[in-house]
């Protein structure tokens, strides 16, 4: 299978995602939400199924689900949990509490940090099921010798987090799915882990030819474990169903299975075939209508989010949005933000943020600090490499930076002692310097790493090369 | 006839002022058991040693100056779809044969706080879907007047029991008569209260939104003081009110006058034997008698109830008893694969009334069958809480025969499940409604038999029905 021609084809795609919400019990019981655990410890009457016991929903989760909703730009409404029924081993009741006509989130939407708006058609609120475990027969349910259920996960909170069918390449996927974690995590609302089940991506594919009006037939695809997987998953996808189309074919509506090993997807079930879930609202719970001034609390406890902070510090230190990403993402914008308003040199600030501030430890660091050691390198007092060291040094200890540049003995060089080492080594390599007037540009780095080894680092390398360029004539 | 002891509050008051033991008393209602239970199959499971535990404590604490309670010493029996802590707990059904809760419901947690003593689990009919304890998996119980005709059901073990003094008070279900009318065809008071306001905790789901616990009794205000006890808001139950339950007991003497009583003309004519509606006219006499203002009234939607009450009632009894598939408790049918034991679990364990209303109901549910079957059940139900509503406006309580006929000899109706359904015609409306309505014994039918009359009320009408079922109870002194 080959790269799609994607002159000719448009790839389509949805993303649910499932995020289990960072409550300490479960949605509808007192048991423990708590990831591990030995198997059916995190149990009690409801989450087994016990006959006579009844679902009592869980406040805190529901104020989770209002506090990503709101995130979300979604509308916070009058909501019904449902059941949906089917029968599986590992689904205590043989039914899943869910929300189906009315959910708790509807229609919002979450910026990438591109500033592509995605929306999102709903987030609703329901239970996580068990774990089963297949022994024998290549641990699928139907040629298995026997079943292990493991009942701890299951009554955990979910969060479902439908979005529309607005991303079109698999780099469009993975960040929609990383802004989401974000926020999710800004809000507290999850821990956002992929490793841990607790964030967990289903993705919906179809193509079409350019400008065609109608969706193709999609796709949904599950048991994408990471954010690489996602754009694997993607692309083998979407090359699967052109070749289809391209032979002749037909895309046929079915949910795969992506397979990490092989990296395919293979069909898990049609969707022709699919079960009737025979939704019905739940009698044994009420519909849910949070007080507005409840809602309007949860608003205005909200932290920062991810793409308002993304503007901010773009439009603060003048930088274009995208440059500010991965500072958000790692939290240094605050950082930024301190030192800029005590004076450092915005584009150096963001500079330093987004390549040698990768240490966590970064966040703890000194704005004013920060601040002075830009002004320092800024003012010509230290080299960019000295800069950077310093700055190190600054993350891992602390302190002042003009005492570290001092303790480094990092003195800004003499003009005189400089012009003196340049002149001498233009004399002693009468070759190098005839190509380097002759504008032999990869000829710099020759006497400048000769300045360098000379001053043990001390030398500016730009003022270096100001000072070949004078002398040329 | 049977022979029933002293009531529930006379049991109390004596062993609460130290005259009489709370062993003693239990004793005697065991000794009433051993005596007849073979006859009647009233139990499913008899708890004498917890019940001696028990009594004695309630002893050990009068004995010690402390109060056990307002139900100090008092026997009761429990529907077999209470949970019991340690306690099997069966509905009748051979999937959960053996199976013991590890808790209590909450119900059963207060009437245990009340100093009641639990003498065992009674019959009914499989997971409470019948009106005979024909469909009982462990046989069915017999009436006490008349050991050939069924108790009513599906609560029958419960009527039974008390009417044939095993227990002075029991506890049954009512989804849709289940407490109602085994009360009448036996000849006590049962009671069915407000929709939420008692706890339906730890009882096993039938149809949850129809479902509620009620007390059976030989008086109008033992059942009156049990409600008191098992009622009030409980969290556990997220459909439970947030209130407590309505005091009873200091109205039971207001009587009726000035009282609006309707009898509601759907339930007096077609389908109802002669006799018991001449019972129900003798009620509303003896009601205007005592000052109530007595008329006819119609509540048109009421002739849809058993239609739309076989539609949601089956529908939530689909989901509920999904839960009973072999793989985490109760009995099992080991088969090849998972999907096949669950299968061949639910072949074996369910019975032919509990598989019909399981078909019935997923049916109803069904992709493409919701909207005319499960939808528009739903939308009857609000013209029947509609139609209530308007004789309500102008009426404090309604009247009507609680059963149709009296006690049915047992096999008469067993393989006829339509004409089986007909007797909750009369109960099934204030379900679904959500309303309170009791039964009150008001003499015999032409073949010497119990008939009961229904007082109906609207939601957290109680106050008014049991001044009403009081007066009724009077007027036959």
């Amino acid at each position: 299978m080959t790269g799609i021609d994607l002159d000719r084809w448009e790839v389509v795609i949805g993303l649910e995602v499932h995020a289990e919400l960072a409550t300490r019990t479960k949605l509808f019981s007192a048991a423990p939400n708590e990831f591990g655990g030995a198997p059916n410890t995190h149990i009690d009457p409801l989450t087994l199924g016990l006959p006579g016991s009844l679902p009592v929903l869980n406040e805190h989760a529901v104020e989770l689900a209002i506090r990503v909703g709101l995130a979300l730009n979604c509308t916070v409404q009058r909501s019904v949990f449902a059941r949906k029924n089917y029968f599986y081993p590992d689904q205590p009741k043989n039914y899943q509490i869910s929300q189906y006509e009315l959910p708790i989130n509807v229609d919002g939407w979450l910026e990438l940090p591109s500033g592509q708006q995605v929306g999102i058609e709903r987030a609703h609120l329901e239970e996580d099921t068990g774990k089963s475990t297949h022994v024998g027969g290549g641990g699928r349910i139907h040629e298995a010798e026997y079943s292990l259920v493991d009942l701890n996960r299951a009554g955990v909170p979910l969060l479902e987090i439908v979005g529309r069918p607005d991303l079109r390449t698999g780099e469009e996927a993975r960040a929609y799915v990383s802004e989401l974690r974000a926020i999710l995590v800004a809000v507290g609302a999850s821990d956002g882990k992929m490793e841990e089940g607790s964030l967990r991506v289903d993705c919906n594919v179809s193509v079409r030819e350019r400008g065609a009006a109608e969706l193709g037939t999609r796709c949904e695809i599950k048991n994408i474990n990471s954010l690489r997987s996602l754009g694997r998953a993607i692309d083998y996808e979407a090359a699967r169903q052109v070749d289809l189309i391209t032979a002749g074919d037909r895309v046929v509506q079915q949910t795969r299975h992506w397979n990490e090993d092989d990296g395919r997807t293979h069909t898990l079930r049609s969707k022709e075939e699919a079960d009737d879930y025979r939704y019905f609202p739940d009698p044994d719970l009420v519909t849910l209508d949070p007080d507005p001034s409840w809602i309007e609390r949860v608003r205005l406890a909200l932290p920062p989010l991810p793409a308002a902070r993304r503007h901010r510090l773009a439009e603060t230190a003048g930088v274009p949005l995208e440059q500010t990403a991965l500072i958000v993402e790692r939290g240094l914008d605050e950082l930024c933000l301190a030192a800029v308003a005590a004076g450092a040199d915005p584009a150096r600030t963001i500079t330093h943020a987004e390549h040698n501030l990768s240490d966590e430890r970064a966040r703890a660091l000194d704005p004013a600090a920060f601040a002075a050691l830009v002004g320092m390198e800024v003012g010509g007092q230290l080299t960019a490499t000295q800069a950077k060291a310093v700055l190190a040094e600054l993350v891992e200890q602390g302190g002042d930076p003009v005492a570290i540049a001092a303790a480094r003995g990092y003195e800004a060089m003499d003009d005189a002692e400089l012009e003196g080492l340049v002149d001498g080594l233009i004399a002693e390599h009468p070759e190098e310097w005839a190509r380097f007037c002759d504008g032999d540009g990869k000829i710099t780095g020759f006497f400048v790493g000769k300045v360098m080894k000379a001053t043990q680092g001390k030398a500016d390398g730009k003022a270096v090369t100001a000072l070949l360029n004078s002398r040329k004539g | 006839m049977s022979a029933t002891g002293p009531d529930a509050r006379a049991i109390a008051a004596a062993v609460r002022a130290g005259e009489r033991t709370a062993a003693e008393v239990l004793e005697e209602h065991l000794g009433r058991i051993a005596a007849r239970e073979a006859e009647l199959h009233a139990f499913n499971h008899l708890t004498e040693d917890a019940a001696r535990a028990a009594a004695a404590a309630v002893d050990a604490a009068v004995a010690a100056g402390q109060d056990p309670g307002p139900l100090a010493g008092v026997p009761v029996a429990l529907k077999d779809n209470l949970c019991t802590r340690g306690v099997p707990t069966t509905c009748s059904s051979r999937i959960l044969e053996g199976w013991c809760p590890p808790y209590d419901a909450t119900v059963v947690t207060r009437l245990a706080a009340a100093g009641a003593v639990a003498v065992g689990k009674t019959n009914l009919d499989e997971f409470a879907m019948g009106s005979s304890t024909e469909n009982s998996a462990f046989g069915p119980t017999r009436n006490p007047h008349d050991t050939t005709r069924v108790p009513g059901g599906s609560s029958g073990g419960s009527a039974a029991a008390v009417a044939a003094g095993f227990a002075p008070l029991s506890l049954g279900s009512d989804t849709g008569g289940s407490i109602r009318q085994p009360a009448a065809l036996c000849g006590v008071v049962g009671v069915k209260p407000t929709y939420g306001l008692v706890s339906r905790y730890g009882l096993v789901a039938f149809g949850s939104s129809l479902d509620q616990i009620g007390p059976f009794a030989t008086t109008v205000a033992d059942a009156a003081l049990v409600c008191e006890v098992i009622g009030g808001h409980d969290p556990a139950d997220s459909t439970s009110l947030p209130e407590a339950f309505p005091e009873l007991t200091p109205h039971l003497a207001d009587g009726v006058d000035g009282l609006r009583v309707g009898v509601i003309a759907e339930m007096m004519g077609e389908g109802i034997s002669p006799d018991v509606a001449a019972r129900v006219r003798s009620a509303a006499e003896a009601l205007a008698s005592a000052g109530a203002v007595v008329e006819e009234v119609s509540v048109p939607a009421v002739t849809h109830g058993l239609s739309a009450y076989y539609l949601v009632a089956p529908a939530e009894a689909s989901s509920n008893l999904a839960r009973y598939d072999g793989v985490r408790y109760g009995n099992r049918v080991d088969a090849p694969t998972a999907g096949e034991m669950m299968e061949a679990t639910r072949t074996a364990g369910f019975g032919d009334e509990v598989k019909r209303r399981i078909m019935l109901g997923t049916y109803a549910l069904s992709a493409g069958y919701y909207d005319a079957f499960y939808g528009k059940a739903l939308k009857v139900r609000t013209l029947i809480r509609e139609d209530f509503d308007r004789a309500y406006a102008s009426h404090d309580v309604l009247l009507s025969p609680t059963s149709p006929t009296t006690a049915f000899p047992l096999g008469a109706k067993v393989d006829d499940p339509l004409t089986m359904y007909l007797n909750d015609v009369c109960t099934i409306p204030t379900n679904l409604a959500g309303h309170p309505a009791m039964s009150v014994p008001y003499g015999t039918g032409d073949d010497g038999l119990p008939v009961g009359v229904q007082v109906l009320a609207p939601a957290r009408g109680e106050v008014a029905m049991f001044r009403t079922a009081a007066v009724l109870e009077g007027s036959l002194r």
